[in-house]
């Protein structure tokens, strides 16, 4: 087991972390200050990513590519949260799963019935293709290294966002007291559907940027959006910090551990079944992360209300 | 007699008459898809139970209707096999005896949701969804990378069990054996809603703290609902791999959670017979509209949504008026 290796790997987990992070920021954020399950999460990283497809395919531009993706899913986002979510915010959590899993089935069919069943293709540019070496004398694809600096200038962003504008006070003084901000004058629900529509372009700008590395295809967003849910779970419920390290940690255990593992076990045991046991268990692991972290704190690391 | 009972009355009527004329008319991809309704209507009841009664929103019940899959897809692939499935310590031949079959699935399913219920029930609201959700998908991984039954592919079994005095081979007769079971089913959960167990319970989910003052444990209560449940699930899931003769990883997928709870919300949540009525319209949706248009889950969508926003008491709710028992 060499030393780049275990850098590699770990440049892996943290570029997963870091676009996990992108969709768990924008789940936890829309939990925080509406208090709403949104399972149709996955099917906003879905749409950017088939936006991004489809106009790079046009068009042949990246850039354009992403703008369209952050676009569509805004739009999608402020769509859904007028027509449907709007009507949701007092209902009970049951209500929440059962409606945003309409959406999912409306979404996915929807994009099939548009696209057809086929995945569709998203090319990482040019400028950005091909390996880059590192300090060291490492070679690393210069594209993931590109989406762990933008996963990490988004983070930034956000703070920034949330602790440093106008927008954010408000943001953060509609997870505290809804009745109160509304009070004050805020149009509350014109500020719901702003971080809807912003939980959902990030979802989206998540959704082209690992379009290119994996195919575009109808329910690619549901297995992401579950590791989200572990992500925020972990990370406690509505809290920004705790989705930010939730992410990196789920996407290191997840990538470390499938790597790791059958080499640890091939120590104790036979190679065969030691790769079989080793993948098996390397795929539960976040779920088992998840549990310890339960069992320690059932309200998440930096979770408020339980 | 309520509008409900006749309701209820009616609905198990017509699970006795149309595979009766199913039968006279030979027509038997009408009984298969009965015992699909069935079954599917017995998932759901076990999922009623910790839902309806509980108010436990669990978003992983798919977890005991493939545990439930894999006990009878394990256990007959090692008898139709001949090979032991396990020789040490002791020896464990398969079986493709049903009752044997059904044992291990309920054993190992209240086994399950032991854990899982003592692991989640230490939260609650949004987080006990995301939680029971991710375990979920954690064992729908497990199942894909267990190579040893098939992974990804998952098992077929070539002929369907047996049940002494039953030819199982012959659907009506399957048919008559799943609803017997659903039968037996909803007559208990009937008797529980009533037992002082089942109001217990009910006061759980509506107002814990009292349940508490007057000195019962509402987690204990729940965690009791919640492997009820489970079994009843893992049992529906046992029959559902007989009636397909198949086994796969996607019966623990998250979308089977997510059908399960559609089943049960689409009928009337916290309903008697709210299951029964949620998997016969769900069954005939997919069979009608899916002849239509390989896109029927848009409008499977459309009509959820539609559930949710204005009808909250689901089919029960509108043809027996409220009296809900879920608020």
């Amino acid at each position: 087991m060499s030393t780049i290796l275990i850098i590699e790997q770990v440049l892996n987990g943290l570029q997963s972390g870091v676009m996990l992070f992108l969709m768990a920021a924008g789940l936890t954020l829309i939990f925080g200050v509406m208090g709403l399950i949104n399972l149709a999460h996955g099917s906003l990283y879905m749409v950017g990513a088939f936006a991004a497809a489809a106009v790079a395919g046009v068009t042949g531009s990246f850039v354009l590519a992403l703008i369209a993706a952050l676009a569509a899913a805004a739009l999608a986002g402020a769509v859904i949260e007028v027509a449907v979510i709007r009507r949701l915010y007092d209902s009970d959590h049951l209500d929440q799963v059962l409606a945003t899993f309409a959406l999912i089935l409306i979404f996915s069919e929807g994009t099939r019935w548009v696209f057809g069943s086929f995945p569709l293709f998203l090319d990482i540019p040019d400028a950005l293709s091909g390996p880059v070496t590192l300090p060291g004398g490492i070679q690393y694809p210069l594209y993931r290294l590109a989406l762990i600096g933008v996963g990490l200038l988004v983070a930034f962003g956000l703070w920034l966002l949330i602790e440093r504008t106008r927008i954010g006070i408000q943001i953060r003084a509609g997870e505290n007291d809804r009745e109160m901000i509304a009070a004050l004058g805020v149009d509350i629900s014109k500020l719901y559907t702003l971080v809807f529509a912003l939980g959902a372009a990030l979802a989206g700008l998540a959704g082209a940027l690992v379009g290119a590395i994996q195919s575009v295809q109808v329910g690619m967003g549901e297995p992401v959006l579950i590791l989200a849910f572990v992500v925020i779970v972990i990370g406690g419920i509505g809290s920004i910090k705790g989705a930010f390290i939730g992410a990196l940690l789920v996407g290191l255990t997840d990538t470390l551990v499938g790597i790791f593992l059958p080499e640890v076990l091939k120590l104790f045991m036979d190679a065969a079944p030691a790769t079989s046991a080793g993948s098996s268990i390397a795929s539960m692991s976040i779920y088992i992360l998840m549990s310890l972290v339960l069992i320690w704190r059932p309200s998440g690391l930096f979770g408020a209300r339980a | 007699m309520s509008r409900e009972t006749l309701f209820n009355a009616a609905l198990l009527l017509g699970l006795i008459a149309v595979p009766a004329w199913a039968v006279m008319t030979d027509e038997p991809f009408t009984i298969t898809l009965a015992t699909r309704a069935v079954i599917l209507a017995l998932a759901a009841a076990g999922l009623n139970i910790a839902l309806g009664i509980g108010g436990l929103v669990s978003l992983g019940h798919a977890v005991f209707f493939g545990i439930g899959g894999y006990a009878m897809g394990i256990l007959a692939h090692h008898a139709q096999s001949y090979t032991p499935l396990m020789e040490w310590p002791f020896l464990i031949e398969g079986t493709k005896f049903m009752p044997l079959i059904w044992l291990l699935a309920i054993v190992v399913s209240a086994l399950v949701a032991l854990v899982i219920g003592i692991l989640s029930l230490r939260t609650t609201g949004a987080y006990f969804i995301m939680i029971t959700l991710a375990f979920g998908q954690m064992f729908y991984y497990f199942a894909i990378s267990w190579s040893t039954y098939g992974g990804e592919d998952g098992m077929s079994i070539y002929v369907r069990n047996d049940f002494p005095g039953l030819n199982t081979l012959a659907p009506i007769q399957f048919y008559g054996l799943c609803l017997a079971i659903l039968v037996v089913v909803l007559v208990f959960s009937a008797r529980l809603r009533r037992s002082p167990f089942g109001l217990a319970l009910n006061a759980a989910r509506q107002v814990p703290a009292r349940v508490e003052a007057v000195g019962m444990d509402p987690m204990r209560l729940k965690l009791v609902a919640f492997v009820i449940s489970g079994v009843i699930t893992g049992l529906a899931g046992a029959l559902f791999a007989d009636l397909n003769r198949f086994v796969s990883p996607t019966m623990f997928s998250w979308q089977f959670s997510g059908e399960i709870m559609i089943l049960v919300i689409l009928g009337g949540v916290g309903r008697l017979f709210g299951p029964v009525a949620g998997a016969v319209t769900f069954v005939a949706l997919e069979h009608f509209l899916g002849g239509i248009t390989e896109f029927w889950h848009i409008f499977l969508g459309l009509i959820l949504l539609a559930v949710v926003l204005f009808a909250r008491g689901g089919i029960t709710g509108l043809v027996a008026g409220k009296e809900a028992t879920h608020d």
